[in-house]
């Protein structure tokens, strides 16, 4: 057995779950606390990809793109909120689907209107460029940046909310909105506030990935989906389950792709294998998805307190 | 004339399936082939709406995966056509029973969820026919399959030509619209639309519900593999991209510009919104926004869709006397 691949392999796995943490994290809060279903969540992916480009190719310093991406996107997820989701909070979910649907469109035509049809290719500065060699094993720089800013947002994220009284809120939000608002708490200021910090997550997820496979239109849309899959399984609401559920899910969904034709080799002939291998390891999520909501509906760390 | 519908919106429907009725030959006559491919390809996908518009305005089943039964219904096409198999019989009989056998199972797992769970899962459900067909590399993968034939039937059904193709389409659209209406207004439908409102209480009525819209589900999936069947033979191309959630939600939009749980308003929401596409793209390229704005537009200020509004205009013209 290939000892360096399988590291690789964990190393990408780890990157794409803490990839589906940034973005299932904001879902998550905003599907938990205002119950409100956002599709285009992922135009937020992108469009942070595209802020984030424009900043680098006018300024060079890909820091400064990322700092001015974060502020970009914290004002773009609190216009929507403040425009429209707030419209919605007490509509049923059949219109949150269609009117985030619609944003999707929306998003997607605006970012072709003012960046192009082409992706957008954002340029690393040398540091990031390299390649780290520990022994025999060689893993890129910014790979290695990806899961090391993945973590550190993961723990800012549990810090603030276990720790601090926002987080308190948001976490008692989660639990029982309405006895949030009947002690007093200003539900409106929290629901914008945890809409846009999951907009500038999300944003941050289409930042970090963007200069491995470059902006493009339309890059949140199946990711997005991947990211709804990690809400359910996690629990809905539960910032904990998303985490826990976005490495099992990455991990998952990296390790089947490389090696589930040699685990299914050993059940049936090798061209079998090599056909229904690339089919269940895109399928392996999803029915982990559907047996989860089929056994354990609530997810399998579902935020304390929920009926 | 007693046989001609006295309220608006029956009228404009009477309208509407009055001229759908001579198109082939009205655009034969004017020499516009390209708008007959346009109607058929927009009353196909009725078919389609129609079917999702029994579980989702009907049953209050929001499915975010119908488009799945599309594909399977293509695909009962274009594999056996992959083998020289031209049989319409056998394409007809495979769309219909394995969208059913999919659908009493996934069906079977997802309605034991409930509202957002139910989205999610048939969308999961959806994406797992997705990622088959894009990974069969036989047929084609994401390049998609070329259907070079049409679906073979004897000589008084043929399929070949776009007049009879089209009169394929039509006719199945009128039985669905017929069989979604005959269905609700029987008891089967009654105990359908009273599990949309107050679940519980057709169960303390002695109502077996789940059993009741796991059948529903699984006669709208069948529904819906006839207009894959159809899109298949129409198009003569197939492609998983048929398949995405995002085709699904297009879906999903057709019924509420119509008006969900109403009969008519799949029809009209599918025509009005395959000639918008249509035509705004014409125009400009960044179509998408006008759409996406109209379909925000429509959900925070039009309820109940272009049917919601011909009803309307009957009240008012009720309440003038």
């Amino acid at each position: 057995m290939d000892w360096n691949l399988l590291i690789t392999q964990l190393l990408n796995g780890l990157q794409l779950g803490l990839l589906l943490f940034l973005l299932a994290s904001g879902l998550t809060l905003i599907f938990g606390i205002m119950d409100f279903i956002n599709l285009s969540h992922g135009s937020f992916y992108m469009i942070g990809a595209y802020f984030c480009g424009s900043v680098v190719a006018k300024t060079g310093s890909f820091l400064a793109g990322i700092l001015f991406g974060l502020v970009g996107m914290f004002a773009v997820g609190a216009l929507v909120e403040w425009f429209i989701a707030r419209k919605l909070y007490r509509a049923d979910h059949l219109d949150h689907v269609l009117v985030t649907f619609g944003l999707i469109l929306i998003f997607d035509t605006l970012v072709h209107l003012i960046w192009g049809a082409a992706g957008m290719a954002i340029p690393l500065p040398d540091v990031l460029n390299g390649q780290i060699t520990l022994g025999s094993l060689v893993f890129p720089v910014y790979r290695t940046l990806i899961i090391v800013a993945g973590l550190l947002v993961a723990a800012i994220l549990f810090v603030l909310v276990t720790k601090t009284r926002l987080g308190m809120l948001i976490r008692a939000g989660a639990s029982n909105r309405t006895m949030v608002e009947a002690l007093g708490i200003n539900i409106n200021r929290l629901f914008l506030f945890v809409f846009a910090l999951g907009a500038a997550m999300a944003g941050l997820a289409g930042m970090l990935i963007a200069p491995i496979t470059e902006a493009s239109i339309g890059m949140g849309n199946d990711i997005i989906i991947v990211a709804f899959v990690v809400v359910i399984v996690g629990g809905i609401g539960s910032v904990k389950g998303a985490f826990y559920a976005a490495l099992i899910l990455g991990l998952i969904d990296t390790m089947s792709r490389s090696y589930l034709d040699v685990v299914l080799n050993l059940a049936m002939p090798v061209t079998y294998a090599e056909t229904a291998a690339p089919a269940l390891s895109a399928m392996l999520i999803y029915i982990l998805m559907a047996a989860v909501l089929a056994f354990r509906p609530q997810g399998l760390f579902p935020p304390a307190g929920m009926k | 004339m007693g046989w001609f519908p006295q309220t608006i919106s029956g009228r404009v429907y009477a309208v509407i399936l009055l001229i759908l009725a001579p198109a082939p030959f009205v655009f034969e006559w004017i020499n516009q082939p390209f708008y007959l491919d346009l109607l058929s390809r927009a009353l196909i996908l009725a078919i389609a709406v129609v079917s999702l518009n029994l579980i989702l305005g009907f049953g209050g089943m929001v499915s975010l995966g119908h488009a799945a039964y599309i594909g399977i219904g293509a695909y009962s096409v274009g594999i056996p056509s992959y083998y020289d198999f031209y049989n319409g019989w056998l394409h007809l009989g495979l769309a219909l029973s394995v969208s059913a056998a999919f659908a009493f199972v996934t069906g079977a797992i997802s309605l034991r969820t409930k509202g957002v769970y139910f989205i999610m899962i048939t969308m999961a459900f959806s994406q797992m026919v997705y990622f088959t067909f894009l990974s069969l590399e036989e047929y084609g993968a994401d390049d998609g399959l070329v259907i070079y034939s049409r679906s073979e039937f004897p000589e008084w059904l043929t399929m070949d030509g776009s007049t009879s193709l089209y009169y394929w389409i039509f006719g199945l659209l009128l039985l669905s619209l017929f069989f979604v209406r005959r269905l609700v207004h029987a008891r089967f439908g009654r105990v359908i639309v009273g599990s949309k409102f107050n679940d519980q209480r057709m169960q303390a009525l002695g109502f077996d519900t789940y059993r009741y819209r796991l059948v529903c589900y699984v006669i709208s999936a069948m529904m819906c593999s006839l207009a894959g069947m159809l899109l298949g033979n129409f198009t003569g191309f197939i492609s998983p991209d048929m398949i995405g959630w995002a085709r699904s939600g297009e879906l999903i939009f057709m019924v509420i510009i119509g008006g969900a749980g109403t009969f008519f308003g799949p029809l009209v929401g599918t025509i009005a919104f395959v000639l918008l596409e249509e035509f705004l793209s014409l125009i400009t390229v960044y179509w998408h926004l006008i759409f996406g704005v109209m379909l925000v537009a429509l959900v925070l200020f039009g309820k109940g869709g272009i049917d919601g509004w011909l009803s309307l205009m009957d009240r008012k013209r009720a309440d003038n006397g």
